[in-house]
């Protein structure tokens, strides 16, 4: 028999566990670089129909002009298919730089009140109200946009279109904004309780210590929220399907009727013939997607680094 | 028999200074103790919540010299620095009783401006705490607070606040790099630098060399020293050779209370009360 110290430690169950957990944890890495994979695969086949130079624009005979234009259209259903980019970037910027505006101006303050001014009674309410607002599923949101908020908006500002980017941007702010003011609430309170005792004894009023102390050394942590908040924005689809009018045009007019990437890829991926080459178009805006996305979030994470050690005394 | 052996000779002159309990000499130095009175404090009692953390705490504190609170940790000394330029304000549910005259001020009147009571009484705290900033902006931090924003007399109030501080020499060169690149006892002499910038009356520090070596609490010594002239001084310290090294008076404290008060030479060599000296000598804290 083997002596009591020199006995393996642990059984069975324990490695199973492991095991398990270690698999758990592959497993889900494994699903993003398969998706990855699948998506950019698929966007790829695109280039072997279609002329690259068809994701900017198509020059198009125009029988009313009665010569050749040059169009930046997505029209995937044409005779002459336009899979142009260009509105749907533009569509998707029109709506979540607006709501991206929005959320941050709303969101930097909620999160300074919450983190700094808020007694703690308050806090202890409001906390978790935002946090139920991060619950509301996105088809809610949209429709309150869609039915109520489209209109006051259309009798406020007297806008030619019912459906436009800015109530878009109005509804996707609101689906960015709790996990803005939790990022940017973390990244203050996070702040060393020395600094501001250090801004106080300086003679420094409250405000002036948030503003002057408190802010400037969350700043990443800040900027991290809004480049996240940012990336959500431009993912969001379902409220952007409802409220933004769907109209696929190249605009800089916020109350226009714009179409997003998301909501292009919602609206026509499911009636299109797999295989042809408007099936391989949609997965490219699904990849370029992708890319803007994955870009914002690494680069909000580095950012969140750097700030740590910033801190770190 | 054997203790009195060995405190032999313990407030005789020496012709390096006074030789004390705590082992070391007192340095000769001025007389301040004719010196006006600029804190004074009666029957302060200060609570946290329910607990009582400082009882009736009576004291003059003289005008440029510097006072040196000892005792064991969490015996209200922290507390009574504190109390000093409302810093107890930002903690929920502390509370205070008594008087504090700064200058004649009650300052917990109801008319006292607590900011620029705060720019009169400066504070140096235990762990250096620069703002991630440039060195020039962490100096000119106060200064801007108190709505000065002129380049030219901003650059004269840091050069001058950080050559008071002793740092300009190592700073003057690098001004807009970060203070966090500088080390611990530098980062410490530009929060001393930050303070007298904003032309305080009086510092408090909070052991302000606890977390250095010893090189740099050299430094920070020589500073108080120099400082002294001008500025009246209040530091916290665990460290009895220091006390010894940079006060003029000592005060002990003790579970809250101000067990004794005096000059650190009567403190030092003949203190009147048991527990002070146990306390000095190192059988007790």
């Amino acid at each position: 028999m083997r002596h009591r110290l020199t006995k393996k430690s642990g059984n069975f169950s324990e490695w199973l566990i492991q095991k398990l957990l270690l698999l758990a944890g592959i497993s889900s890495m494994l699903i993003m670089a398969l998706i990855f994979v699948f998506l950019f695969k698929e966007a790829v086949r695109f280039f072997f129909t279609a002329n690259p130079f068809d994701l900017i624009g198509k020059w198009v005979y125009d029988d009313w002009e009665g010569h050749y234009v040059f169009k930046m259209m997505w029209q995937s259903i044409s005779e002459v298919p336009k899979y142009s980019l260009i509105p749907l970037i533009c569509g998707s910027l029109l709506v979540a730089f607006p709501a991206t505006v929005i959320a941050g101006v709303l969101g930097l303050g909620c999160a300074i009140y919450l983190s700094e001014l808020a007694p703690s009674k308050v806090r202890e309410i409001l906390k978790p109200t935002l946090e139920l607002l991060a619950g509301i599923p996105s088809v809610v949101i949209g429709f309150v946009m869609l039915a109520f908020i489209a209109t006051f908006i259309q009798n406020t500002f007297h806008t030619k279109f019912r459906l436009n980017a800015f109530v878009g941007a109005c509804g996707v702010a609101l689906a960015v904004l709790p996990i803005m003011i939790t990022i940017a609430e973390d990244a203050m309170r996070a702040v060393p309780k020395d600094l501001r005792d250090a801004s106080y004894a300086l003679g420094a009023t409250k405000w002036q210590t948030v503003w002057g102390t408190v802010v400037p050394a969350a700043v990443s942590g800040i900027s991290a929220a809004i480049i996240l908040g940012f990336g959500r924005a431009l993912g969001e689809t379902m409220i952007v399907l409802m409220a933004t009018g769907n109209a696929a045009l190249v605009t800089g007019n916020i109350f226009s009727s714009v179409r997003t990437m998301t909501a292009n890829i919602a609206a026509e991926l499911g009636s299109v013939a797999q295989g042809s080459e408007h099936y391989y178009a949609l997965f490219l805006v699904g990849a370029v997607l992708f890319t803007f996305t994955f870009v914002l979030n690494l680069v909000s994470e580095i950012v969140l680094n750097k700030m740590r050690q910033k801190l770190r005394m | 028999m054997l203790i009195a052996e060995e405190n032999q000779g313990i407030g005789e002159k020496t012709n390096m200074g006074t030789r004390t309990l705590a082992g070391g000499v007192l340095s000769d130095r001025e007389d301040v103790t004719r010196n006006p009175i600029k804190i004074f404090t009666r029957e302060l009692d200060m609570y946290y919540g329910a607990v009582r953390a400082l009882q009736g705490i009576t004291a003059e504190i003289k005008e440029r010299a510097v006072t040196a609170l000892i005792g064991p940790s969490g015996c209200g000394k922290s507390t009574f620095l504190r109390t000093l330029n409302r810093m107890n304000d930002t903690i929920p549910g502390a509370r205070i009783e008594g008087t504090v005259m700064i200058d004649g001020v009650n300052i917990y009147g109801a008319d006292v401006n607590v900011a620029a009571l705060r720019r009169m009484v400066g504070m140096v705290f235990q762990k250096q705490n620069p703002f991630p900033k440039s060195i020039f902006d962490n100096v000119a931090y106060g200064p801007r607070l108190h709505g000065i924003t002129d380049k030219a007399v901003l650059e004269h109030m840091v050069e001058e606040s950080l050559k008071k501080s002793a740092i300009w020499d190592e700073v003057k060169d690098r001004l807009d790099t970060s203070a966090m690149q500088l080390s611990g006892g530098q980062q410490q002499r530009l929060c001393i630098a930050r303070v007298l910038a904003v032309g305080p009356e009086i510092i408090l520090m909070d052991e302000p060399a606890s977390a250095l070596d010893p090189l740099s609490t050299a430094k920070i010594e020589e500073l108080i020293h120099q400082l002294r002239k001008n500025y009246t001084i209040v530091i916290v310290t665990h460290n009895m050779q220091q006390a010894a090294r940079v006060s003029d008076f000592t005060a002990y404290f003790y579970m809250g209370s101000l067990v004794e008060f005096g000059e650190t030479k009567t403190i030092f060599t003949n203190p009147t009360k048991k527990e002070t000296e146990d306390y000095i000598t190192g059988r007790f804290g």
